[in-house]
């Protein structure tokens, strides 16, 4: 990789300039009270001294997007007779996310091994992933809802980057994580960097370290499999959860969509939209038979995917970067840290029996 | 003895005759409250009350129906209780309420524009008048009043208007009426204006329902309008146009139901704004029809009744 970079505080801006010349950059923009990952304006002042609200997801992963647009055409020979005409719609811009944490970027490490996987490869996603590059913020103190050490990562972590940008006093050290990273090193606004770099490191080091000891959530695995059918268990858990969304939308790497038809007369959209396991219709069947018919069973659903059924099928990978947006945005304070350490210390009454 | 000292007595009293009680315990840090399910006797020890237990308890009343529960109550709270007897979605005689008189709670989305980031405050400590953290190895004091929720600001009912037990003594409200003084600021724009500040505001809308499914009066819940596939009332999409349609809707459906208690801002993950829409409804029932919602249980909802003539709209006279 190219040697380490420097970007001066004040030049910043002139480099966010020049870089939203070539491509859409997205940098966190407070909003209200919120700060969203909005179309960089030049000359706007970026605020990163925070974690935003909501993580980068829809850059690649849209809220929302057209998979296709149809068009029902009525045969004129034979009025009867409707054919439709499909219109795939993949229009991927080059687009920069400026800004975002390493728990952001590195949540579509987590989306890559299902839409990019050997059996499946997602046409939509894949176009977007590879249109967007991640110039990325260490972060140098952790919030208390932050674990991303607990989950395979740290505060300093590269992977999923392109860009790892490390904040000192005067500006920030830029060191190119991957070869679409290199090529925005090119600006004349960069000064050198390789003396500020092992200071840099060790500010990332220093970060990990504050953190404290990481929660081992390997067992989770099999532990909450175990618990699986014991509703008892999910039904306390869940007691407090008000069955909202904002977890999910919020999390970097929730994956699941929906897909409904936009009609209006002859012509319509397929829309791909953000799924939600907490919401009542999530595979909800078309004969009306709901397998997960109650909050209980749909938090058990997201803790599971997460910490069990993903890892089981990934290598042992835990579907989550820890960037503590579920806990620390739910309406109620649902900690999935805590969900998790109950179910590892989980002993089925029997268990304890049977020790006696 | 302190209020939780007599709220934990009462409801170690009554636990044994109820399927569990709902208030609040320290959540994941120093800063948030988290509710809390009482099942056994030593759950009652984790209670806390006071400026941090922001959330309203009765939130949870319509999902536990044939449950015996307990919730412990703040005024707001108490007027939901009341609200959901009006409509007869509880059955009281299923439902023990603990109220107690409340100082106000603090809203986060305030401190944090006074404290800057709150994610990373280790300590919290708050009386009825202030509030102390400690950020960054730093002590700060702040007063209460600076950081309490809108709604406490201008609260009629701080204490429990409803309560089978009552734990401390009554105090005076925070404020005697109630002149929306916020509605006509806001009404005082332009048309355009107003319109352009609700697109902006709902432009960041995830469309998590978090503001549905923490209202109180949302009792729609797996029929809701705006997820309905048959029929399709509102797109999947993205859009402004869907988010806004949403909010007007929850807006119309509150009207003269709505207690104010801010839960549908203080759940919104992106700090929309949005209990100012069901205030102007609020203020317009008051208007029309005098009608406190969650005040009297035994008062009609106006939009649950009917009469040939209605005393403040005089539609003969036109």
């Amino acid at each position: 990789m190219a040697e380490a970079k420097f970007i001066a505080n004040d030049k910043l801006t002139a480099w966010l300039d020049e870089l939203s010349a070539t491509m859409r950059v997205l940098a966190p923009t407070r909003q209200g009270d919120a700060m969203v990952f909005a179309p960089y304006v030049p000359g706007q002042n970026v605020e990163m001294g925070q974690e935003a609200t909501a993580p980068p997801k829809s850059a690649v992963f849209p809220a929302s997007e057209d998979l296709l647009r149809y068009d029902y055409r009525k045969n004129p020979e034979d009025l009867g007779q409707v054919d439709v005409e499909l219109l795939p719609t993949i229009t991927p811009e080059p687009t920069l996310v400026f800004g975002s944490r390493p728990c952001g970027a590195r949540g579509f490490l987590v989306f890559d091994r299902v839409y990019d996987g050997a059996k499946y490869k997602d046409p939509y996603y894949l176009a977007r992933r590879e249109a967007t590059v991640f110039a990325t913020i260490a972060c140098l103190q952790a919030e208390n809802a932050c674990f991303c050490h607990s989950v395979g990562s740290a505060p300093g972590d590269a992977a999923g980057s392109d860009l790892l940008l490390t904040p000192l006093d005067d500006g920030y050290v830029v060191e190119a994580v991957s070869k679409k990273g290199e090529t925005l090193l090119g600006s004349s606004l960069l000064a050198a960097g390789k003396k500020k770099a092992a200071q840099a490191k060790k500010l990332r080091e220093q970060a990990l370290k504050d953190m404290g000891d990481p929660q081992d959530f390997g067992p989770a695995k099999d532990k909450l499999l175990a618990l699986f059918d014991d509703m008892g268990f999910w039904e306390d858990v869940s007691a407090k959860c008000i069955s909202c969304g904002a977890c999910t939308y919020l999390c970097p790497t929730c994956y699941c969509f929906n897909i409904t038809d936009e009609n209006s007369g002859l012509t319509g959209r397929r829309v791909r939209s953000w799924d939600n396991c907490m919401s009542f219709q999530f595979t909800m069947e078309a004969s009306g038979h709901n397998p997960r018919p109650t909050k209980a069973h749909r938090l058990k659903n997201r803790v599971g995917h997460k910490f069990s059924y993903y890892p089981a099928l990934h290598e042992g990978i835990i579907a989550c970067c820890g960037c503590g947006r579920c806990i620390k945005s739910c309406p109620v304070s649902v900690d999935i840290r805590e969900i998790v350490a109950k179910a590892m210390a989980h002993q089925p009454p029997a268990v304890e029996e049977a020790a006696k | 003895m302190t209020i939780l000292t007599q709220l934990k007595e009462q409801i170690t009293a009554q636990l044994p005759k109820l399927d569990m009680v709902i208030g609040w315990e320290r959540g994941y840090d120093a800063l948030h409250a988290t509710p809390l399910f009482i099942r056994a006797a030593e759950d009652v020890e984790r209670l806390q009350i006071g400026p941090l237990a922001v959330h309203n308890t009765a939130t949870y009343l319509t999902g536990l129906k044939n449950k015996k529960v307990g919730v412990v109550v703040k005024g707001c709270d108490s007027r939901a209780v009341i609200q959901l007897q009006q409509e007869g979605l509880i059955n009281r005689e299923n439902v023990v309420v603990f109220g107690f008189p409340c100082d106000g709670v603090v809203d986060l989305t305030k401190l944090r524009r006074h404290i800057g980031d709150i994610g990373r405050v280790k300590e919290a400590k708050a009386s009825s008048s202030e509030l102390q953290l400690t950020l960054d190895g730093q002590e700060q004091q702040m007063a209460l009043a600076d950081v309490l929720a809108d709604k406490c600001t201008r609260c009629r009912f701080p204490n429990a208007l409803v309560h089978d037990h009552f734990a401390g003594t009554p105090r005076e409200a925070h404020a005697a009426t109630d002149d929306y003084p916020d509605v006509l600021a806001f009404e005082s724009q332009p048309l355009e204006a107003r319109f352009e500040h609700w697109k902006q505001e709902m432009s960041r809308c995830i469309r998590c329902y978090a503001c549905r499914n923490a209202c109180p009066m949302c009792v729609c819940r797996d029929h809701c309008v705006a997820q309905s596939r048959d029929p399709h009332w509102v797109t999947q999409e993205d859009a402004v146009r869907e988010k806004w349609m949403f909010q007007v809707i929850h807006a119309m459906h509150l009207a003269g139901r709505c207690v104010e208690c801010g839960e549908c801002q203080r759940a919104c993950p992106v700090d929309i704004p949005i209990l100012a829409l069901k205030r102007k409804l609020n203020k317009e029932i008051k208007e029309v029809f005098n009608h406190d919602a969650g005040v009297d249980p035994n008062a009609i909802p106006p939009l649950l009744s009917f009469q040939v003539e209605e005393e403040n709209i005089n539609e003969r006279g036109w």
